[in-house]
This record gives structure tokens, sequence and C-alpha cells, in this order.
């Protein structure tokens, strides 16, 4: 009983702040998801009303929230199997026995992720821009078009995918590298033994080896992709024909912008709902095969 | 934590101790002023205060300077937490959205008693943007205007030896700008994503951007459509590229290079011409009123008033301040820190900046500006009023659709509720 206390004890600190600053305000935006609050209510409460779930209802049916809602999946899709790659790819390098100044490498692969995003998205603006941009230059080389990266509905998304992609790989890589350490070096000298090729070694050693670590990876990425703001918020500014709008953009939009804030309340349990299922379907997919397998 | 313990404990508490007598010893027989800033003018404020003090012992001003993409939010939830300071600089865009919180001080009482600020001295499209409802929350302090920034020598080569006067007029320059200019070259850059060109083009326009005491939009009137057609036209005929200003790295070194011959921006672009622009290119640039679509058209009265806020406990003192800031002499002096235009005419009779070329055209259009419509939701209006504009010039919409939707949202969405709160308060 006094070893219960004692733990209840050691926790309560932790347990306050998380009440205060996570519990708390989460229930206040949820309740606030139900009223109308806005400039008017921030004048007079009177002006405040209960509309229940209106402010969901007008959130699904404004069209500018589908837009974002595909915008954002759109992003997702793009972003997750190309940022698993390049992630994969970086960590299968830095784990070969043939690399040299691996400490080099690997602090130079991950520095991308340590770097402000506001900083880089201003040289990733240069690097973007149509007639003076480095990337147009190289394809020029090819015979490719100058590409209006920042400026082209159809090219901007794209664009925001290559700048989070290469602002983000570095994360999942080191993640991705201790899982590789973590795969026991016998497994691949009795494949060699048995004269496997070293794509089969991957295909069937190090991927099925990986696999709990790339849906972890995988889970947290998506979660985060999901949440995709800051490089909109500086790249672009939704623009262009709102092409690069996103779910919590146009949350910001609606609630710091507008501040209309019930609304945006509404949007953003719209898309913990939305992340919360999606991560729950991967979850429950993952364990699947490993109940068939 | 290697220091924790007592020890740190005491060095907590001296340093608690320390700052409770910094912020007890002035206030004890002072009494402080808080004015909030943004910006350049922040900066500069401060400069002035020196003499105000001296004529007020025992006041001391504190000037707080917070950055402009801040300053809004900073404001709300200031009102919000009841930590509003005395007075501020407020975008006279956003008087509507405080007098509507009940926020600021009516100011006409003191206006009436003051021998210093005198209404008839004031542009009046300016000294009506702090005018709501009938009722006056702000005195302007500094103004501006958009207007058109043009390569002399560009407009020269294509056979214009002035500025354009209207808009037949301009569009036969911009016309003949482009042919001189080549395919990748271009006649006036219009910021795809800036709402502020075409609403200068609009707001010329007798027809009134809402309607119905600004309950709903009025987007579908003959003289919006006018200025959009105008708008949509100059990217139709290439002579505008359909960019954002995310696209264009630097502005100032484009319009040097001649990569567009027009640019529509306001008066805190002269310095940054003057400073960025290579000395060669210093004698071919110029500014003029924006041209209307028949004669000399107007534009949208911008800048910033001096508002007090209804919790200050200083309110005589706070207008005291308003009133040194306003004088002709401190106008005059501000004009020289900031190169910020004086709200008021007589500050505008002396050798700085009447021998100045490029405020002239500033002078001259704005005693033709028009407040925006007076409403908290403007900002947001304009903004979908921009996304209209941008589905017909890169989405290929027609007019007529985008229009139609936009009255629609505007009416629906955007100003539902301010309709329904005017509704009952009628009824009541």
């Amino acid at each position: 009983m006094s070893g219960e206390r004692a733990a209840w004890t050691f926790v309560a600190p932790a347990l306050f702040v998380l009440g205060v600053f996570l519990a708390l305000p989460v229930a206040a935006a949820l309740l606030l998801s139900f009223t109308d609050f806005d400039i008017y209510a921030l004048a007079n409460l009177d002006n405040l009303r209960f509309v229940g779930l209106g402010n969901y209802i007008e959130v699904l049916r404004t069209p500018l929230f589908w837009k974002s809602l595909l915008n954002t999946v759109w992003f997702v899709a793009l972003a997750l199997p190309l940022s698993l790659a390049v992630s994969l790819g970086a960590a299968l390098l830095l784990n070969s026995p043939l690399v040299r100044f691996r400490g080099l490498h690997r602090t130079a692969l991950f520095a991308p992720v340590v770097t402000t995003v506001v900083a880089v998205a201003i040289i990733w603006r240069y690097l973007f821009h149509t007639r003076y941009g480095l990337i147009n230059y190289a394809l020029g080389h090819f015979g490719i078009g100058p590409v209006d990266w920042l400026g082209d509905p159809h090219w901007a998304m794209p664009a925001l995918v290559l700048f989070a992609v290469w602002k983000n790989f570095g994360y999942n890589m080191i993640i991705l590298l201790a899982g590789l350490q973590a795969i026991p070096q016998d497994l691949y000298e009795a494949a060699r033994i048995d004269g496997a090729s070293a794509a089969r070694r991957f295909w069937h050693i190090t991927l099925p080896c990986l696999r709990p670590v790339l849906l972890l990876v995988a889970v947290i990425t998506i979660a985060g992709y999901f949440q995709l703001f800051a490089e909109p918020y500086v790249m672009t500014r939704g623009d262009p024909l709102q092409s690069t709008v996103s779910v919590l953009y146009f949350m910001y939009e609606e609630g710091f912008k507008w501040w209309n804030l019930g609304r945006a309340c509404a949007i953003a349990f719209l898309l913990f709902a939305l992340i919360l299922v999606i991560t729950r379907v991967l979850l429950r997919l993952a364990r699947a095969q490993d109940h068939n397998a | 934590m290697a220091s924790g313990g007592v020890a740190g404990f005491l060095r907590i508490a001296a340093w608690v101790a320390v700052f409770a007598l910094c912020a007890c010893a002035p206030a004890s027989h002072e009494t402080t002023l808080k004015l909030w800033a943004f910006g350049p003018e922040g900066e500069a404020v401060g400069k002035l205060l020196t003499e105000f003090e001296q004529t007020h012992p025992g006041v001391h001003v504190v000037v707080q300077n917070l950055p402009l993409t801040a300053m809004h939010e900073k404001l709300l939830t200031a009102f919000a937490g009841d930590a509003l300071p005395d007075l501020c600089q407020l975008g006279n865009t956003w008087i509507p959205e405080f007098a509507v919180l009940g926020a600021l001080e009516p100011l006409q009482a003191y206006v009436d008693q003051s021998e210093v600020v005198r209404r008839e001295d004031y542009f009046a499209g300016i000294w009506d943007t702090n005018v709501i409802d009938g009722a006056l929350y702000g005195v302007s302090w500094y103004v501006d205007t958009r207007l058109l920034f043009y390569r002399k020598d560009l407009l020269a080569a294509a056979g214009f030896d002035h500025a354009p006067r209207d808009w037949d007029e301009w569009r036969r320059a911009m016309a003949a700008i482009k042919r001189n200019q080549g395919a990748d070259r271009y006649a006036i850059f219009l910021p795809l994503n800036e709402f502020e060109p075409l609403l200068n083009l609009a707001i010329q326009q007798s027809d009134p951007l809402l309607r119905d005491g600004d309950t709903r939009g009025n987007f579908e009137s003959a003289g919006f459509r006018r200025a959009l057609d105008f708008y949509v036209e100059a990217f139709r005929e290439h002579w505008a590229p359909s960019m954002s200003n995310t696209q264009i790295a630097n502005v100032w070194d484009e319009f040097g290079k001649g990569y567009f011959a027009f640019y529509i921006t306001g008066p805190w672009n002269i310095g940054e011409f003057k400073r960025r622009l290579p000395a060669e290119l210093q004698g071919s640039w110029s500014t003029a009123p924006l041209p209307g679509a028949h004669g000399p058209g107007g534009g949208a009265a911008g800048g910033a008033s001096l508002a007090i806020f209804r919790t200050s406990r200083h309110k005589q003192l706070a207008w005291e301040l308003t009133e040194f800031l306003s004088g002709v002499k401190q106008q005059q002096r501000f004009y020289m820190l900031t190169g910020d235009l004086p709200a008021r005419r007589s500050a505008w009779d002396f050798g700085a900046i009447q021998t100045d070329e490029y405020t002239r055209a500033f002078r001259t259009q704005l005693e033709r500006v028009k407040p925006t419509p007076k409403v908290p939701e403007w900002e947001r209006i304009a903004n979908e009023m921009q996304l209209a504009a941008e589905r017909v010039v890169r989405g290929g919409e027609s007019a007529d659709t985008a229009l139609r939707a936009l009255d629609a949202k505007v009416d629906d969405v955007i100003l539902a509720k301010r309709r329904a709160l005017l509704a009952a308060r009628a009824r009541q």
C-alpha cells in the first residue's frame, strides 16, 4: 500500500504538468469546437453560441477542407515511400563495411534534421527558382525545360515533398541504422556460404529483420507528415491556387488569421481522428501479417 | 542538477529580490506610459520621446517594439488576457476589429478640445479610416497608399514621355513595353498572392465593395467587374507574368534588371529602391499616381493610427502623447527618421519632403484615397477576392463564375455572423 502511495507521489508532478498543459487544453479545445467562438465572442461572451456539431458539418462542407485533405494525402503518398527509401538507402550505405569516416558521413547526412526550417526554406526557394535555380539549371543539362516549381499548381507539392524528404530523412536513417546493426551477422554469413547474392540477402534477411523498425518509422512518419505545416507556411503560404494548403495550414488560417477558433478546433479534432484511424489500420495490418507469417 | 539544493534556492531567491527591486524602483515616483509599436516606427519613435519626457516630468514612456507579423495576434491575446498597453500604433485596417471588441477609447471629445489635432488638416480618406459607426477611435500617425513605381527609361523606349494617366493609356504603354521586352520579360508585376493591386483598382470605382450596410459582398457589381477585367487582361496579354511574390527572389533586383517596368507598391519602397538600385539606374525610375479608368484614379487609404485603449489608466496622458506625435514638427522629424509620410497636409510644407520627386505622386494620390470597408472580416474578404482573381488568371475559371462564388462565400460564410448579430440588435 505504501509502495503504491510512493509511486503516485513520484508520478504526481508529471501528472500535474500533463493535466495542466495537455489534458486541460485538449478538453477546452474540444468544448470550443462545439461553439462559434470568434472575434465577436471575444468582444462579448453573449455573442458566443453553442452550435453542437455545426462547426464539424460546416468544415466538412467547405471545399477548401477537402482540397487541403487531398493535398495532405497527396503529400503523404509522395513523401512517405520516398522518405523511407532515401532513409533506408542512406542507412544501408552507412552500414556498409566499405564506408570510411562513418562518423563524418553520419553527421553530414543527419545535419538537415537539425537545421531550422525557415533558414533552409530560403535556400530551397533559391534552388527551386524558375530562372536562377540550381535544380532547373541541372535539369537544363538533360534537355528538360525550366519547371516553375513553386508557381505551377502541379509542381508545387512535389517541390515541397523534395524539401521535406531532404529535411527529415536523416532522423529515420538513424533509427533504421540502429535496426540494421541489430541484425545478427551470422545470418548474412550463412547466406553467403549458401551462395546468396547481395540482392537476395537484402530481400530475404535485411528487410524481414527490419520489418518492426520499418513499421515504427512508417507510423511516426505518417503521423508527422499528416501534420504538414512549416513547409507550406514558409515556402508557399498555400500558393499557388491553394495547391499547398495542408489541413494544418487550413486550421492555422481559420484560427490565428481569421480568429474562428471554434472552427479551427473542429479541424484539429478531425485531423486527430484521421491520424488515429490511419495509424491504427496500419498497425493492425502489420499485426495480421505477422500472424500469417 | 549539479548546483541544486539550498545553494540553488538561495541564488534564485536573490535574483527574484533583485528583479523585484528593479521593477519597483521607478514605479514609486514615476508614471509609466506603455506604447506598443511595430517595425521601423517602433525603432524610430524612441528618438522623439525624449522631448515629450522633458516637457512631462515624472512621465516615463516605455516603447515595446513588436514584429509586424506577430502584432495582430499579440494585440488580440493581450485583449483576451487584459494586458493591453496604454496606447498603440494600430494599422488602420485593424481599427474596425478593435472597435468591435470595444477595446478602443472614443477620441472625439479629446479632439474637440485639442488645438493640435485638427480634422481639416488631415487627408479626408485617411481620417475616415478612424471613424467606425460615427465614432472616432484613432488619430492617423502616418499614411500610405499604393501607386505606380515605374522605369522611366523603359517607358521612354516604348515612346511615352510621361506615366500613364488613365487605363487606356496604361494599356497602350504596357502593350508597347511588352513588345520591346520580348517573350521572357514583362511590362508589369502584379504578384498573384497579393490582394492590394486588384483592391486598389477596385476601390477607385464608384460601386462600393460591400453592400447592405457592409453585410454582403458586392463583387458582381459593374465597377468591380471592370477592375477585374482590367487586371485579368494584363495577364492574358502577357503584360504581367503569372507569378506570386514568393517566386521572385528579389523584386528590387528584378526591377533594376528590367524584368518589369511597372510595380504597384507603397512609400516604404522609395527608400528601398534608393538604397538597392545601382547608381546608374537612379535617374531612370519614378513614381506616379495610380491611373484610373477615366483619368487619375485613387487608392486604398493605408498607414497607421495612434489609438488609446479603454483599459488604460492614464488616458489623458496617452492623449497628450498622441497630440505630441501628431504635431507638425514631430511629423516632419518622423518622416526624416523613417520615410513614413505625414498624415496631415501642413506637415508636407517643408523642404526635404517637397524636393523629393518620389513623394510628390503620393501627395497627389492621398487626396483621393478611400478607406477599405470597415468590418473586422475585411482582410479575409480581400483574401477571398484575390483567390477568386487567381482562379481566373491561373485556373482559367470564367470571371462570372468566380465572382458569383465569391459573393456567395462572403454572404454565406464570412459575413453571416455579422449580419445575424446586426439583425438581432435591430430587432431589440
